[in-house]
């Protein structure tokens, strides 16, 4: 088991004084897509006993749904991952199911 | 460079607007763990609205957005502001084959002949995907899109190939598939003066009729059918990518159709269009050749 | 005081070496050439410390310097015609991404056919760019309020970019003489760029991704405010920078107004035959004045009102075509006179176009056509025979 690493994500805080409502401005955060955790039909279990921890999942990962601890577990973020499976689909020792999301 | 010396920290946020699956998103993230301060410039693409929208943004960087044309114009003149006012960062030109290859042409070769300190990085998902997949200069011979509903006539346009030729320090390709050859491309690219060029495998699941799960193993089978092959053209030489070169043999690639198969945008491809995407596999190896 | 006999172009040129720009990005078009040859020369000669950005062509000269002005630098750049319009995606992106971009147009036809002579289509089309525009009458106005522009588009209340018309040919290949101010009292009456939010990888912000329609409405609505804002900032950097040099500029200028009745309403270098078109008519005893219209964006509404509304006639000679409809000016003055409910007498005449003069018997001719009550729009010299 694994936890999710919040630490990996890089958030400063920018005080931007509301120049955000005048000019067209964003400040870096989670679901500026929206949440898409709900986009999900399947969602990714992973069966630690066959991890590995090779990081093939961890790197191949396009939303940064997977977080790296430092051990090199990894542990899936469900508050965002969109289901995709390029994870379960590069795992090397298939510890990664795709369990359908309820 | 290992895997395991990729950073840990995540610039790109999860909750972004891609598709699942997206080869771009995927990019994005490794572009951030290879280069320490990125200055973003972002054209019309997809890039534009996978950021999501205000007052929120997926990136954790700097990113001015530009309209289509305008990213190799835009990286410069930040880049020469940035000098100008001492200010430290990478100015990275991020756009899509549309944006590079076509309504983008001019603005990056001009920066490349003036020796604009930035990366161009040309994602290349091979079709307009952000208007609802139509054809680019980039998309390959056969391939569906909804304005080759017939399966386009023409071939892939080589933007590397072009900027072979434009007295750079550094041009490569690379995969999204390959992601630490990535990485390790960027931070070539990054310690090199004037303009680099990178252009990069990212496919693109909807547009391509690709199941989700397949992003990367799509992009292995790209390389080893040869149908992309890696390489780095460094200080007047190129070098096919370890990855590639295995596959410069004939014998040694997979079949072309084990990757065509995968794709539904090359469903209705005939046997005469498969043997011409053979034959122009073996010509960009013939090319490429030239310059080693 | 330091007076040099220069062309409008060595003008504008002299007033960016003063003003300090760190980047300017250009692309060649005549009658603009000038200015960015100069430019280049003062940098050769350790003049200007600046980038000059050779770009491959003018919508790459605006989107890099819309990538320097979001960068945090000070930028300018200088075009006409065909070159404004090929520019025209990354004008109207600039005022909308609030970046203080300073821009000269030397007006010139648009094609087709080519021509390279004096036109003013070209700047007034782009009135709805969100760019604050300022039309110059003469080489030391181009100056003054090529300088004056930096100062009026950096402020905090603003945040607009400043496009600074000079006729074409007419000023930019013309010399007159013109006093180019002291650089120690531009240097503290501009000091260097502070801009409220800039490209920086400790403070990460995205500039310019998707607004929905829950509030794209009221980012514009900003811009507005910032154009109103602005009608009087134009004033205030006026009045400062005539502390310093003793001249001012408001945002239209009224010749011989007070007592006229017949009022001929224009724009750019003609406004001098104007003037001696004014001063011809009182000598036959019609009481004529001018009132110049120097700044067009924002649409200096009250100013004309008050100057235009009690009159007996208002002549509008103007150097656009807006086809289909007439000029492009007379209908915003128009509508200005009609909202304040004055019983005006306009008259509106197209003039002028690719290159033709524009002479002070003219404007005596238009004058004297409106005080006579014929009714409708007419073109001044034509030759259709």
């Amino acid at each position: 088991m694994a936890d999710v690493n919040e630490e990996v994500y890089v958030i400063p805080e920018i005080d931007t004084k509301g120049l955000e409502k005048e000019f067209p401005l964003s400040k870096p955060g989670f679901g500026a897509g929206g949440k898409t955790n709900e986009w999900r039909l399947l969602r990714p279990v992973i069966n630690y006993e066959k991890c590995i921890k090779c990081l093939i999942c961890w790197i191949d990962c396009p939303e940064a749904t997977i977080t790296r601890g430092k051990d090199n577990s990894v542990a899936i973020n469900y508050d965002y991952c969109k289901g995709c499976g390029v994870c379960a689909n590069e795992c090397p020792t298939k510890a990664i199911e795709m369990v359908k999301e309820d | 460079m290992l895997l395991r010396d990729v950073k840990f920290e995540e610039k790109w946020l999860p909750g972004n607007a891609a598709c699942p699956g997206c080869g771009l998103s995927l990019g994005l993230r490794l572009l951030t763990k290879a280069i320490e301060k990125p200055v973003v410039v972002i054209p019309a693409s997809c890039a534009s609205v996978v950021q999501g929208a205000w007052p929120k943004s997926s990136a954790s960087f700097p990113l001015l957005n530009i309209a289509m044309a305008g990213a190799g114009a835009a990286a410069s003149g930040i880049a020469n502001a940035y000098e100008m006012l001492g200010k430290e960062g990478t100015v990275v030109a991020w756009a899509g084959d549309g944006g590079t290859a076509d309504i983008g042409l001019q603005a990056l070769s001009g920066a490349a002949e003036r020796g604009e300190n930035i990366i161009f990085v040309m994602y290349d998902n091979e079709a307009y995907m952000n208007t609802g997949i139509q054809r680019s200069s980039s998309t390959p011979h056969g391939a569906w899109t909804t304005t080759t509903p017939e399966g386009k006539r023409e071939f892939k346009k080589d933007v590397a190939a072009i900027m072979l030729v434009h007295n750079l320090e550094y041009v490569a390709t690379a995969s999204v598939s390959y992601p630490v050859d990535f990485v390790e491309k960027l931070k070539k690219a990054e310690a090199h003066k004037g303009t680099k060029f990178i252009q990069l495998y990212s496919p693109c699941p909807p547009g391509w009729r690709l199941d989700a799960s397949k992003t990367i193993e799509v992009g292995k089978l790209a390389v080893e059918t040869g149908a992309w092959i890696l390489y780095e053209y460094e200080n007047g030489k190129l070098t096919i990518s370890p990855i590639s070169s295995r596959f410069r043999e004939k014998k040694a690639r997979r079949p072309l159709i084990d990757y065509l198969s995968l794709q539904g945008r090359f469903a209705g491809i005939s046997q005469q269009d498969i043997a011409k995407l053979e034959a122009e596999i073996d010509r960009k190896w013939e090319f490429l050749s030239k310059f080693e | 005081m330091a007076v040099s006999v220069m062309t409008g172009s060595r003008s504008v040129a002299t007033a960016v070496k003063l003003a300090k720009p760190e980047v300017i990005a250009a692309y060649p078009v005549t009658p603009q050439t000038e200015i960015v040859e100069d430019i280049a020369t003062f940098i050769k000669n350790k003049e200007l410390n600046a980038k000059f950005i050779k770009v491959d062509s003018e919508h790459s000269a605006m989107s890099a310097l819309i990538g320097a002005s979001s960068a945090g630098a000070r930028t300018f750049t200088a075009t006409a015609s065909q070159g404004l319009m090929y520019m025209a995606e990354v004008v109207h992106w600039a005022a909308h991404a609030r970046l203080p971009i300073v821009m000269a147009v030397a007006t010139r036809a648009l094609a087709s056919p080519w021509s390279i002579l004096n036109d003013h289509t070209d700047f007034l089309v782009q009135h709805s760019s969100g760019w604050i525009q300022i039309m110059c009458e003469n080489n030391q106005e181009a100056l003054d309020t090529t300088l004056q522009a930096f100062k009026i588009a950096e402020k905090r209340e603003v945040m607009l970019p400043v496009m600074v018309g000079l006729d074409g040919f007419i000023l930019t290949h013309t010399s007159m003489p013109v006093d180019v101010p002291d650089p120690d009292l531009i240097d503290s009456f501009l000091g260097k760029r502070m801009a409220p939010f800039a490209l920086d990888p400790d403070n990460p912000l995205t500039f310019g991704n998707v607004v929905d329609d829950k509030y794209f409405m009221e980012m514009r609505y900003k811009m507005f405010e910032s154009m109103q804002n602005a009608k009087r900032v134009i004033k205030e950097v006026s009045e400062a920078y005539a502390k310093l040099t003793g001249r001012s500029y408001g945002l239209v200028e009224c010749y011989q107004c007070d007592d006229a009745e017949h009022v001929i309403v224009t724009m750019g270098a003609a406004s001098g035959d104007a003037k001696v078109a004014a001063s011809m008519l009182r000598k036959e005893g019609i009481k004529a004045g001018v009132l110049r219209l120097r700044v067009i964006r924002p649409f200096p509404k009250e100013d004309i009102v008050e100057a235009l509304a009690n009159r007996k006639t208002v002549s509008i000679v103007e150097r656009d075509l807006s086809a289909g409809i007439g000029n492009i000016l007379a209908h915003e003055v128009k509508s200005a006179l009609y909202d304040a409910g004055a019983k005006v007498f306009v008259k509106s005449f197209i003039a002028g176009l690719g290159g033709r003069d524009i002479l002070p018997e003219d404007f005596v001719n238009a004058v004297k056509s409106a005080a006579s009550g014929k009714k409708g729009d007419e073109w001044i010299r034509l030759n259709l025979g």
